[in-house]
């Protein structure tokens, strides 16, 4: 197949902006799935992913379209996460494409992880093709969401096709522009190989399957290929595309094309996204710009409820860890949880998806303490060190300059809340930098935040304050000097690890506070009174006391029934194991929650 | 070999109490006597002589609706079947309202020593609303007549927490039924158990909260030392020398036969329940059981048991767990739920009254 013939391509959208509908209904137009094997929204098959509407990974098919001139087309589509956590993931797959589809939901308009998305793909020079979804709505208002496109990105949009996914309306049109207007990707086959990794995931059988964008050269079944950011080299065993349900050994794959190689790969770590594939024996001179190593940002201790099923929990995590190399895991020890793991993800997002899947494929109970981020603690004696769990923040007196990570945050959302997001950003230590409006009713604002006070709950409350509609976007800035301390919670006069966290000093007070309520509420009266204690160093900020229970007595024990008395031992017996036992005070799972959620 | 205690559980009411969940149907003469028939069948078919028989309950249900010549049977045909000891304690269930100086004295020949009466409390109101049929000086006349009948030892039974009460009325009832001639009280937590006519909305709204019933508790507890009545058990109190032998059995993990619908035993290593059905019982030849336990009197139940008794537990008979006990106890004291001498534990009335979760932390 010439070159002129392929389309790399993507799809922009928003969240609910319907781009997994419109990949169902291109997939079923150029009848690459048999009607009959449809199912919704196919390219996410995670049922995670199909719940939230989300895609958590990137994944390409290619597809076969007959345009109006007669000509057989090969389309890639390449399937791309939309959340900011996987930003960098986002880029790459970008990275593989000539051109991007950008979904723009006809009633809501653009939203901040669009923008930030198609800004991404203009930098990547990608074509950017507009399509207005969700015409059929009765809120739908295309005429003015195509001049919003225009005037906020500065593409020409007044006639990009008007469609509804959902209905199958107009879909043809949106396949024309791809042939259109997107370019036929560049690359000679006779150069080296040089094939960029925009995605690869473990399959039990063949071991790491990676997905590639061929830039220049070919590969073929046999070929020694190396990869160059870890110098790893494989023996292909496979080459060749993806359909929209199985993978189809072609045997090569050439420059211009999009396709996966299995090369009995062990290791997903050795197959980073955004690393370049060559030949060993003829390898390119340099790898393709744009590589990076995915750090983890947010940090989190991961704990099973029962101290048993620490090593189903190691397992799961060593699974999952096979299909995403940016979860990071080491094992934890906490006096109040036991054994577990400190687990670094790229966010808050990422975070979730990882504990649902444990709790959900895995069917693990969990106990997660307080998402923490790293801070950058200078010592007197100059050395530097970077701290990710609280246990570990070192004592005051021996800090010189502490600091901790901020974010450029934009927000997006109708005009009538600017103030309710100013107020929130204000109280999460947000510095204000400037705000735009869009058109008559929708705004831009761009603060400067602590990624510490995103990391809880700050999207949820977002959400909440502005009744659905305002989308947020962020990216790292750096490390500032903070004035920061660390909160302990003490019960019974010992302090809990696992609650410990560290927060900037004119939060403390409220947030100790805060936190003794919420564990006065969630720890039941028991045997012994439980003194509830939030402190900085050895000074105590806030104090609350669970009183003893009082009475808890089978007064009579008739006839010499015993029964009753011993299944009650029993259910207590049981109950406790359901409690974490720190010295003689009890403390339910849900304590450890609740701390977690303290705004909502 | 150890002594044994005979329990009969006579599953007779004349009515059925509110807050009551043993088992028990309603008085028919007739069945009466077929259920006779069968309690001596089974004390013919549980007989052993190899050991001395030192206690013996009537337990119901109501006991008192038997007429004394139905008791007397039994007791003859135990006497035959056990090697019922001297000193005996014979102990019947005997509600108020049943008791006459006649019946007393003739419950007296028939061997009858001890008698447990269903008083309740000395305040007409919270009799009414219990649905007892007696009033106060009904309970009184009772106690008085069985002292006369020459009955020294003598039980009365006292509800704590009942909707409405305060400790003035509380306090009211203990001071009237400690000034009559009985040796010993017993005095218990109402319970709403569920399915019961008091398992509602609206009596359990009017029942004293977790700190009231507490209150009430101990202010009991207090009083009753004062009075001479010394409490030996979470629920029982008594002047010296009059703590019953019979329940003193359940907390020991000594032996005991139950005979009747729904009557406990322990025996033999093992315990076991006569099936809850007055029927199969009077047609079965031997009443039908379920095993409840294979393997009785664990350390774990000793120690349960035990702890419900003043005396507490004895550590040295404990060799295996006295180092984990004592290393939990500190809390227990300073939290003044528990008193050690250092050979034995024993649970203060505070302690009693969080027992269960005591007796958890202790032993878990």
């Amino acid at each position: 197949m010439a070159n002129d013939k392929i389309r790399n391509f993507c799809i922009i959208a928003h969240i609910d902006h319907g781009k997994s509908t419109l990949a169902d209904r291109i997939l079923e137009k150029t009848e690459t799935v048999a009607i009959r094997d449809m199912e919704d929204q196919l390219l996410d098959n995670m049922d995670i992913e199909r719940e939230r509407g989300i895609t958590i990974k990137a994944r390409a098919v290619r597809l076969k379209y007959t345009a109006k001139d007669g000509e057989d087309y090969i389309f890639n589509l390449i399937d791309t996460p939309g959340h900011v956590d996987f930003n960098y993931e986002v880029s790459r797959s970008l990275a593989a494409c000539e051109g991007a589809i950008l979904v723009v939901d006809a009633s809501q308009g653009i939203e901040a992880q669009t923008l930030a998305n198609t800004y991404l793909a203009i930098e990547h020079d990608l074509e950017v093709v507009p399509v207005v979804n969700k015409i059929d709505l009765p809120s739908a208002d295309p005429e003015r969401v195509c001049s919003e496109v225009e005037s906020i990105i500065g593409i020409p949009a007044m006639d990009a096709p008007k469609i509804s996914a959902k209905m199958g309306v107009n879909i043809e049109e949106v396949l024309e522009r791809i042939v259109t207007d997107i370019p036929a990707p560049q690359g000679d086959p006779e150069k080296p190989l040089k094939a960029l990794i925009f995605d690869s995931y473990y399959d039990s059988y063949k071991g790491v399957i990676i997905y590639v964008r061929v830039k220049e050269g070919r590969v073929k079944v046999g070929d020694n290929i190396r990869l160059m950011a870890t110098g790893a080299v494989f023996n292909v065993v496979e080459a060749g595309f993806m359909d929209a349900t199985t993978l189809v050994n072609n045997g090569s794959l050439e420059a211009g094309e999009v396709g996966y190689i299995a090369a009995s790969i062990k290791s997903i770590g050795d197959t980073q996204v955004g690393d370049t594939v060559t030949c060993d024996d003829r390898p390119c001179d340099e790898p393709l710009p744009g590589y990076r190593k995915v750090n983890p940002m947010v940090f989190s201790g991961i704990y099973p409820a029962d101290g048993a099923k620490y090593g189903d929990l190691r397992e799961a995590l060593e699974k999952l860890q096979l299909n995403d190399a940016s979860l990071s895991f080491e094992p934890e020890t906490s006096i109040a949880l036991g054994f577990g793991f400190r687990c670094g993800f790229l966010g808050l997002l990422h975070m979730e998806i990882i504990q649902e899947r444990l709790e959900r494929e895995y069917n693990l109970d969990l106990v997660t303490t307080a998402p923490s981020v790293i801070y950058k603690v200078t010592m007197t004696n100059g050395e530097v060190q970077y701290i990710d769990n609280p246990t570990n923040y070192p004592d005051p007196a021996v800090i010189q300059v502490a600091e901790e990570p901020m974010v450029k945050a934009s927000i997006l959302a109708p005009s009538e809340f600017v103030g309710n997001i100013m107020e929130l950003c204000q109280d999460r230590r947000g510095v204000f930098k400037d705000m735009k409006y869009l058109d008559d009713t929708r705004v831009e604002l761009h603060y400067e935040l602590p990624l510490n006070e995103i990391v809880y709950d700050f999207f949820d409350v977002l959400k909440s304050r502005t009744k659905g509609y305002a989308s947020f976007d962020y990216e790292m800035m750096g490390y500032v000097p903070s004035k920061l301390v660390k909160l302990d919670i003490l019960l019974n006069g010992e302090i809990v690890d696992a609650l410990s966290f560290i927060i900037h000093t004119d939060k403390a007070y409220s947030r100790a506070r805060k936190i003794a309520e919420k564990l006065k509420e969630n720890i039941p009266r028991q045997l012994f009174e439980v003194p509830i204690q939030a402190a900085i160093g050895g000074k105590i900020i806030a104090r609350e006391t669970v009183k003893a229970m009082r009475k808890d007595v089978l007064a009579k024990c008739y006839g010499g029934d015993i029964t009753r008395k011993k299944k009650l031992l029993e259910k207590q017996k049981e109950g406790k194991k359901r409690m974490r036992q720190l010295g003689t005070v009890e403390v339910p799972q849900e304590a450890f929650m609740s701390v977690l959620k303290l705004d909502s | 070999m150890s002594s044994l205690g005979l329990y009969f559980h006579v599953p007779f009411c004349g009515r059925k109490c509110g807050y009551c969940d043993f088992y028990s149907v309603c008085y028919r003469k007739e069945q009466a006597e077929l259920y006779i028939q069968a309690v001596l069948r089974n004390i013919r078919h549980y007989s052993d002589l190899s050991r001395c028989t030192d206690t013996v309950y009537f337990g119901g249900g109501t006991p008192s609706l038997l007429v004394p010549e139905q008791l007397g049977q039994i007791l003859d045909e135990a006497k035959d079947s056990f090697r019922l000891a001297e000193n005996g304690e014979i102990t019947l269930e005997a509600n108020p309202s049943t008791l006459t100086l006649e019946k007393l004295q003739k419950l007296r020949e028939i061997g009858i020593n001890r008698l447990s009466i269903g008083v309740q409390s000395m305040n007409d109101e919270e009799l009414s609303l219990l649905g007892r049929t007696h009033t106060a000086a009904r309970a009184e006349k009772a106690v008085l007549e069985a002292a006369q009948a020459g009955f020294g030892n003598i039980s009365c039974d006292l509800m704590i927490g009942l909707p409405g009460q305060t400790p003035q009325l509380l306090g009211r009832s203990i001071e009237k039924m400690a000034v009559l001639p009985i040796q010993h009280i017993s005095a218990y937590i109402l319970k709403i158990e569920a399915g019961t006519p008091f398992d509602c909305d609206q009596i359990r709204g009017a029942l004293p909260g977790e700190d009231a019933q507490s209150e009430l508790y101990l202010k009991a507890v207090e009083m009753l030392e004062k009075l001479g009545f010394s409490q030996y058990e979470v629920s029982n109190f008594a002047k010296p020398g009059s703590e019953s032998r019979h329940n003193c059995r359940y907390w020991k993990c000594l032996d005991y036969i139950g005979i009747g619908p729904s009557a406990h035993s322990c025996c033999g290593g093992k315990r076991f329940a006569a099936d809850p059905d007055i029927q199969r019982f009077v047609e079965s030849p031997a009443q039908p059981v379920t095993v409840t336990d294979e393997a009785p009197c664990g350390f774990e139940e000793r120690a349960m048991l035990l702890l419900r008794l003043r005396e507490g537990l004895l550590l040295s008979n404990f060799p295996e767990h006295r180092k984990a006990i004592e290393r939990k106890l500190p809390p227990l004291i300073k939290a003044g739920y528990a008193e050690t001498d250092g050979e034995r534990i024993w649970l203060t009335a505070k302690g009693f009254l969080m027992s269960n979760s005591v007796i958890t932390y202790l032993i878990f």
